[in-house]
Parts: structure tokens; C-alpha cells; sequence
């Protein structure tokens, strides 16, 4: 116990910075509060703040962070009183069901001709504008893939082979974004029949559902899963933090969805939220969001990420964002019907 | 227990008028007693009738019946959590009881050395939050544990996992009820059988066990309870294993659905409230096997039982403190297990799910209000029931109240306080999302332990004190602050040290009940788990349990300077 002497020091470190951190939050009282609701990664959440109070020092952001399909679920129950006066970084999916349920103020940001087309949304002025888009993509785990004697799967039809069986971990697409971007993806990519049958086949190897998209990334990053069904950016990050992992992106492509931002209907500081709207899809939000993800709304300005794949924005399915927002509540309710009593008895 | 007799309730008004007119400081007294009675009303018995209500209600709010309860019995993935929890609970229920059997056993009937120590060490599982065995376990027995060997290829995410976390986590709640049950034995029994020559194994099974049979049930029934209400370990280290009290979790927080959970609430509320039922009525016979002739027994040294005692002792030990020498490698080690390598990057909690730093500050903060207003609510509460005059029926009715928390689980408390206090026509709506529905949720939760200890403490006061006091005119208030709470001192410090390590661990009530601006250690746990960021949540669970245990430290010492200046009358 050699850290002992630095682990007090740190915690002591910890608790003057959240003195002080208080101490500065109150002096700014007189600022206005956005409560913003968000799925981006926690890590990156003091980033985005930090970045945007640089500009606009007088509007404090208070952030209500949890996985996609839980933000959803939160604003969907809080409809007739939100709680939210902007929504910045959750699925693009998600907030057309929101659009659809005429929770969003329509707002055309500062610098929206910038914006690649596809990350805005197609009303005029727009419900919703994108900021990066996150894909789907598998951890391997190298170490244990050697260990186990696996393959190196290149397409999702590989881990349906029975070598895998016991070795996936993906994400309940219940809770979890991705796991909802890569079941509607896979409907599309193989169509509704096959899809299915391509997730009966995959349901036999799949080891475990979690409740998070990044989970399964982070347990094939510990070797406690072989392979995880997640996201590139998750990948490339425990990658970076020195995970023996190599991120693969299935030959026949990747589905992908959109973090976007809306303003909420009804929102008390209009002002502020559209500050903040405009901020987040100016050059210098695009860059930052550019230090985590390789495909952006203004691509001219994206440089290459480290340990992403290089052939990711030609592997993304052409999705249809509409389809899979309204489809959204069958295609979980029968994923739910057919997978989640993966802990039966086997008697 | 006190309960008011139905009799009082059904005396003719014209004996009533006999009575003296109530005085003034009788006045007071009900006032108080009604402002108490009106805190467990509102933090309990509104909020679960709301939850039940809810049970049979749509989304949109109409009462459908039984519509609920038929899509829930009718739905195979969610009844066959019902199977799962009772078995996981029976199982659970049979290994503690055992194993706390035997360690109690060491340390009443042998002469073993370092019985302090090792009772202490059985008391640790009470300082941290029950999803840090889960937590060690996977360091352990996961696909990348220290030791799967041991498993035989097994798997521990599901119910071996979940049995050998919950074993850790009642293993001290069983154990102090075996010792107390083991501790009355009368020593005349013992030489009565000794000569009439019976054999030592007849000697136990004939005297032992029977004499510390109620102590067993009851100890039984508070594992069966605890396990089957808990949600930390099977969260952690059930997989896809599912119990009722996940279940509760994945259709609130997961899928949104609060109607159904609230017919699970309601479904896994019946076993705890029966097995709590039982066990009241077992309670009551331990105390008639007590006599006032009984003389204590004083063990005997022998050296080969004690030396199997003390080693299996150790045995325990090793396991409660392995399982926390785990998790508190597990946080230091940089990236297990490919870099072995020390450093503090897991405790960077800012960069994680879970409130980051502050989190752990807020439950500090939470605790520390919990403790404070708990202590103050439970003792004049049970003093109202314990020493106020008249109102009968309604102290009977708050000593109902205050033993019912006990049979709420608290996954079922904090959906209920989401039903009544986020309802928009609750003028108490404002609490929703702040500290205050945490601290006044936590000392629901806990309430029935904490009463019952007041009430026990006040049961060894004479009630001369009050009548003396009456008639020299002086105010109830004034015995309260300058006999009752001196005397009491020692009750009234362990109550506000057990709610204050209860509310550092807790998860299940507050899970659903902290906003953004009240995230909590405990829960952070929790979410860096989900996230997948279990070293972060391994060091945040020793954080919770470095601090459970320096309170406790510091109480002890406290506790002791104060006994020695407070208590110095009960010396001769």
C-alpha cells in the first residue's frame, strides 16, 4: 500500500476542487441554468461544458446523463411537464420519435448550410440537427480470441458460427442505443426474415445482454467476454487505454445512428437554448466532437481518429432513420418477446 | 412490545369523564405525538398505497382491475423470477444460518482466543454496500478471475454468484441473532445432562439447539428477507438470472414501465411481509424461555474445540476480509489483467458515469442528515409510544406503523415515494429530486431497527421518572432533555450510527429517488457497473466502506469517553 500517502492527497485535492467548484458554480447563480439531457459518454460531458462555457460563459449547463434508451424513456414519461430545456447528444432515432410526438421546437441554427445534409433533419426549419454519427462495430478481444482458438470474425453472419457460442456480450437494445441501431440495422441489412433469423442464430451464442451499449466493449477490453457487440468510439478508447482489442467493422455493414441536438418544446429559456443549439453545430463543436469520432456534420473538417477503422464512413448502411423511428416500439417489443428470457430455467 | 389492548378502544364514554381533564402538557404530548404520527403516515403509509393503487392502474392513469396482474402472470420471463428469487433465498437462508450457527457457537461456547477480533471482522459486511461482494466475485470467479478454478466450471454470473455474495452480505445480521439466542443459555440444563451422562453430541442436539431454536428461526426468517429483498448482489453478479427485485429495477428504470413495476413490487412485498410476520410472532417466544433463576453459562477450555473453532474462524474471516482485499486491489491495479501495474487512474470518478466525486460528498452529506434527523424522529417517536399518557389506540397504531418499514423492501419504498411525491397534485411535490426525499426515504427505510432499539433503551427506565416529574408540574419536555435522552445516550449514539451506515449503503430505495443534482456513491456503483467500469466502481465501493468504518471507529471512541462521563451511575 505504497499509493497510500498520494490516494489522501488526491482525495484531498478532490475535495478542495469540489469546494472551490461549488463555491464558483454558486458565484454564477445569476447565469441561466439549461438543463440539458444527454447519452454522450460520461468522460466526455466536463469537455463539452468546459468548451461551450468558453464562448458562453454565462449559460451553466446541468446535465441529466444516461444510456439512449433510458433518456428516451425519461423524456417520453415527463411529455406533459419536461424537465428538459434542450437535448444535446442522444439518437437521432430517438428524438424523430419526439418530433413525432410534437415535443421539439422546431429552430434553424446559426451555420446550418455548413451541415452535411444528411445530419439535418428534413422538415424546414428543422426539428433536429446531427452532430457526429456513432457506428456499430465489434470488440475483439485479442488475447482471449488466441486463448480460445477464435476466429477473427469479418461479418456479423461469423458470429453466428458455433465456435462463438458463450463468447458475445451485446447490449439490450431496451435500454441501450446501440443495441437498438444494430437490431434495426441488421432488419434492414438483411431484411425483416433474415433479420430475425440472423438474431435466433446469434441469440444462441450470445453469452450475456447488458443494460449499457458501451459495456460489452469494456468487458471484451477486460477479457471477460471475447467479443462484445458495441460502438467504434468505445472501442477505440479502451483501445487507446491499452486494451489488447481490435475493432472490426462487418463486411456487410454497420449500422450507425446520429448524436443530435433539439431544443425542447415549451422550454423556459429559449434564448439560452438556442445559444446553444447554434454552438452545437459551429466549426469548433464539429472539432471536438472530432476528437472522439471519425464521421461528423461538417466532414470537411474531420481528420482521422486514432484506432478507428479507416473504412467506416463507406461501410455505414444507407439507414432510414424514419423507418426505424417508427417501427421503433414493435421491433423492441419483439425483440423482448423472443430474447429476453435468455435466464429460463434449463431444466 | 406494547400494543394497546382492544379494551381501551371500547371504554363507555362515561368512564372516560372520570379521568382528570387532559393538562396542558398532556396537550403538548399529543400534539407531538400527532406531528410523528403524521411523518410515518406520509413518508409510509401514503406512498404505498399509492404503489398499490398504481398496481391496478394504465399508463394513462384509469383502473383497469386486475388487467396488470393477469399480463404479469401471464408472461413466463417475468413469473420465473418468482421461482428464482424464493430459490436463490432458500438456498442463501440454509448456508448462512449454518455458518453463522457455528461462528456464534466460537464465540459463546469455546475459549478461543481473539473473539473481539473476529466478531468485528463478521460485522464488516454491515459497512459496505451489497454490491461490492458482487463485484470482488467477478475479480474472482469471473472469466478472468484469480481463482475460477475453484468454481469447477461453473459460472458465477447467476445464482452461485448471487447465493455466495448474499452469504457475505447477512452472514453479521444472522450471526448477532444466533449469539443473542446462544448467550441465555442456562448452564443447570448442561449439568443436568452431563449427570445424567449424556453424550456430547446428544448434549447438543438435545439442549443446544432447542434452546437457541427461536434464535435460529428468527435469524432464518431475517436471511430469507434481506436476500430475497435485495437487489445489489443479483444486479452485480446475476447475469441473466433474473429475481424479482432486478425485475423491479429493469421495468422502472429500464423500460420505463411503472404499472408493472408495481405488480412486482407488489408480488415480491408478500414473502417479505410473511416472513417479517413470522418472525415478530417468533420473537415474542424467545423472551418467555428467559428465567430469573437461569445462570449463565461460562464455557470450558478444551483444547481440541477450541482450536477447530478458532480455525474455523479464521476460515470466515478470510473470506469477509478476501472479499474486500479483492475489490481494493482490483481499484488500484491500472488495467486488469493486462497491466498489473498500481496507480490511482480508477478513482478519477469525474470522468464516469455516476456523479464523479461529488457524488461521494453527497452521500457523505445524506448520511450525515439521515443520522441527525433520524435520531431525533425515531427517539421522541418511541418515547411518545413508550412514555406518553393517554391516546392509546393511536400509539398502537404508530407502534404499527414503525414496525412495517421492516417489511418493505426498499426498491418497493422508492417506487412508492416516485408514485405519491412526483404525483403534480402533491403539494409535497417540491421534495421530488432533492436531498430531502433521499434523507426522509432512508429513515423510513430503516426506521423499524432504529424504534425498536429506542424502545428497548427506554423500556429499562423506571416510569417514576414521569410520574415524579408530573406531579412536581414540571413538563414532560423537561424529563425528556435532562433524564431520558442522558440516560439514553449510549441507544441514541447507535441509532444514529446504523443510520448512518445504512444510508452510506443503500441503493435500493434511493435508486430511484436522486436527481442530478443528488447522485450518491452507492448508486454510482451501481451505474459504473452498468457502464461496464467495474474497477471505478470496486475503489467508489471501498471508498463508501473506508468511510462506514472510520464512523464507526470514531463512535466507538466517542461512545466510550461519553459512557465514561454519562453513565458513570450505572457503575457502583
Amino acid at each position: 500500500m505504497t499509493n497510500k500517502p498520494n490516494a489522501l492527497r488526491r482525495l484531498t485535492i478532490s475535495a478542495v476542487s469540489a469546494v472551490v467548484g461549488f463555491a464558483l458554480s454558486s458565484s454564477i447563480a445569476s447565469a441561466v441554468d439549461l438543463t440539458v439531457y444527454t447519452a454522450v459518454e460520461a468522460e466526455d460531458l466536463k469537455k463539452y461544458a468546459a468548451r461551450f462555457n468558453e464562448d458562453h460563459p454565462d449559460i451553466n449547463i446541468k446535465w441529466v446523463r444516461d444510456s439512449t434508451g433510458i433518456v428516451t424513456a425519461k423524456l417520453l414519461a415527463e411529455k406533459d411537464n419536461p424537465q428538459a430545456d434542450v437535448i444535446w447528444g442522444l439518437a437521432a432515432t430517438s428524438l424523430l420519435l419526439m418530433k413525432g410526438e410534437g415535443m421539439l421546437e422546431p429552430y434553424a441554427p446559426a451555420g446550418l448550410d455548413k451541415l452535411n445534409p444528411k445530419f439535418v433533419d428534413k422538415d424546414d426549419p428543422p426539428y433536429w440537427t446531427g452532430m457526429d454519427a456513432w457506428v456499430a462495430a465489434i470488440c475483439v478481444n485479442t488475447v482471449e480470441a488466441e486463448k480460445l482458438g477464435l476466429p477473427m470474425p469479418t461479418s456479423w453472419k461469423d458470429l453466428t458460427k458455433p465456435e462463438f457460442k458463450g463468447h458475445v456480450a451485446m447490449p439490450n437494445p431496451n435500454s441501450s442505443g446501440t443495441g437498438f441501431l444494430d437490431v434495426s440495422s441488421w432488419l434492414q441489412i438483411f431484411g425483416e426474415q433474415d433479420g430475425w433469423a440472423f438474431m435466433d442464430a446469434l441469440h444462441e451464442n450470445i453469452d450475456h445482454y447488458t443494460h449499457s451499449g458501451s459495456k460489452p466493449c469494456k468487458q471484451a477490453a477486460r477479457g471477460e467476454v471475447a467479443v462484445g457487440v458495441s460502438f467504434a468510439f468505445r472501442g477505440a478508447k479502451s483501445k487507446a487505454e491499452g486494451a489488447p482489442l481490435e475493432i472490426i467493422i462487418p463486411s456487410e455493414g454497420i449500422g450507425w445512428d446520429m448524436e443530435a441536438t433539439a431544443i425542447v418544446k415549451g422550454t423556459d429559456n429559449m434564448e439560452a437554448a438556442k445559444k446553444l443549439v447554434d454552438w452545437s453545430i459551429s466549426e469548433k463543436a464539429n472539432m471536438m466532437y472530432n476528437e472522439g469520432y471519425a464521421v461528423i456534420g461538417i466532414q470537411a473538417l474531420a481528420q482521422p481518429v486514432e484506432h478507428f477503422p479507416d473504412n467506416i464512413p463507406q461501410s455505414m448502411i444507407d439507414n432510414d432513420f424514419e423507418w426505424a423511428a417508427s417501427n421503433r416500439k414493435a421491433i423492441l417489443a419483439e425483440w423482448q418477446k423472443r430474447y429476453d428470457s435468455k435466464s429460463e430455467p434449463k431444466s | 412490545m406494547q400494543m394497546s389492548t382492544p379494551a381501551a378502544a371500547t371504554v363507555p364514554i362515561s368512564a372516560v369523564r372520570i379521568k382528570p381533564k387532559a393538562s396542558r402538557d398532556d396537550w403538548h404530548m399529543r400534539a407531538f405525538m400527532l406531528v410523528i404520527g403524521l411523518y410515518l403516515l406520509v413518508a409510509l403509509a401514503f406512498p404505498l398505497y399509492a404503489m398499490l393503487s398504481k398496481s391496478f392502474q394504465n399508463h394513462d392513469g384509469d383502473f383497469i382491475g386486475l388487467a396488470n396482474y393477469l399480463e404479469y402472470f401471464g408472461t413466463p420471463a417475468l413469473t420465473y423470477s418468482i421461482n428464482n428469487s424464493i430459490f436463490v433465498a432458500v438456498i442463501t437462508t440454509g448456508i448462512t444460518v449454518t455458518l453463522a450457527f457455528v461462528l456464534a457457537y466460537a464465540l459463546t461456547r469455546s475459549c478461543m482466543p481473539l473473539k473481539g477480533f473476529f466478531k468485528s471482522v463478521a460485522m464488516v459486511p454491515i459497512l459496505v454496500p451489497s454490491l461490492l461482494p458482487g463485484i470482488a466475485l467477478v475479480y474472482l470467479f469471473g472469466r478472468q478471475g484469480m481463482i475460477p478454478e475453484l468454481l469447477f466450471g461453473h459460472d458465477i454470473y447467476g445464482p452461485i454468484g448471487i447465493v455466495i455474495a448474499e452469504v457475505f452480505f447477512t452472514l453479521p445480521h444472522a450471526m448477532i441473532i444466533i449469539i443473542t439466542a446462544l448467550s441465555i443459555a442456562d448452564s443447570r440444563l448442561y449439568e443436568s445432562a452431563i449427570a445424567l451422562r449424556a453424550s456430547k453430541p446428544r448434549i447438543f442436539f438435545t439442549v443446544t439447539l432447542p434452546g437457541a431454536r427461536y434464535g435460529l428461526i428468527s435469524a432464518a426468517f431475517v436471511v430469507f428477507t434481506l436476500t430475497i429483498t435485495d437487489f445489489g448482489a443479483p444486479k452485480v453478479i446475476g447475469g441473466d438470472f433474473n429475481v424479482l427485485a432486478t425485475d423491479i429495477y429493469k421495468q422502472v428504470i429500464g423500460q420505463q414501465n411503472f404499472e408493472m413495476g408495481a405488480v412486482v413490487s407488489v408480488v415480491l412485498l408478500i414473502p417479505a411481509a410473511v416472513a417479517f410476520f413470522v418472525d415478530r410472532v417468533v420473537q415474542k417466544k424467545q423472551v418467555a424461555l428467559l428465567s430469573a433463576r437461569a445462570v449463565p453459562l461460562q464455557p470450558n477450555p478444551n483444547r481440541r474445540f477450541d482450536s477447530i473453532m478458532l480455525g474455523y474462524a479464521c476460515l470466515v474471516s478470510l473470506f469477509i476480509l478476501g472479499m474486500l482485499a479483492v475489490c481494493q486491489y482490483a481499484a488500484l491495479v491500472k488495467f486488469y489483467p493486462y497491466d498489473l501495474s498500481l496507480g490511482l487512474k480508477n478513482y478519477q470518478f469525474d470522468l464516469m458515469d455516476g456523479g464523479g466525486w461529488e457524488s461521494y460528498f453527497n452521500s457523505i452529506r445524506m448520511a450525515t442528515y439521515t443520522a441527525l434527523f433520524g435520531t431525533i424522529v425515531v427517539f421522541v417517536g418511541a418515547y411518545m409510544v413508550e412514555k406518553g399518557r393517554g391516546f392509546r389506540l393511536g400509539r398502537g397504531f404508530f407502534q404499527l406503523l414503525a414496525m412495517m418499514p421492516m417489511a418493505v423492501p426498499g426498491l418497493v419504498l422508492g417506487l412508492a415515494y416516485i408514485f405519491f411525491f412526483n404525483a403534480p397534485n402533491n403539494p409535497l411535490n417540491f421534495i421530488y429530486g432533492t436531498m430531502a426525499i433521499l434523507v426522509i426515504s432512508t429513515i423510513t427505510h430503516f426506521y423499524t431497527v432504529s424504534h425498536l432499539t429506542a424502545v428497548t433503551a427506554l423500556k429499562q427506565m423506571d416510569a417514576e421518572f414521569e410520574a415524579v416529574s408530573s406531579s412536581l408540574k414540571q413538563p414532560f419536555y423537561k424529563v425528556f432533555s435532562r433524564v431520558t435522552v442522558p440516560v439514553c445516550l449510549p441507544a441514541i449514539f447507535d441509532i444514529g450510527i446504523y443510520l448512518f451506515v445504512n444510508a452510506m449503503t443503500t441503493v435500493s430505495a434511493v435508486v430511484f429517488l436522486y436527481g442530478p443534482d443528488t447522485t450518491l456513491a452507492s448508486v454510482a456503483v451501481l451505474n459504473m457497473d452498468d457502464a461496464g467500469d467495474i474497477a471505478p466502481a470496486a475503489a467508489m465501493g471501498m471508498m463508501i466502506f473506508y468511510t462506514a468504518a472510520g464512523v464507526r471507529i470514531l463512535h466507538y471512541i466517542v461512545s466510550a469517553y461519553i459512557e465514561r462521563r454519562t453513565q458513570k451511575w450505572r457503575m457502583r
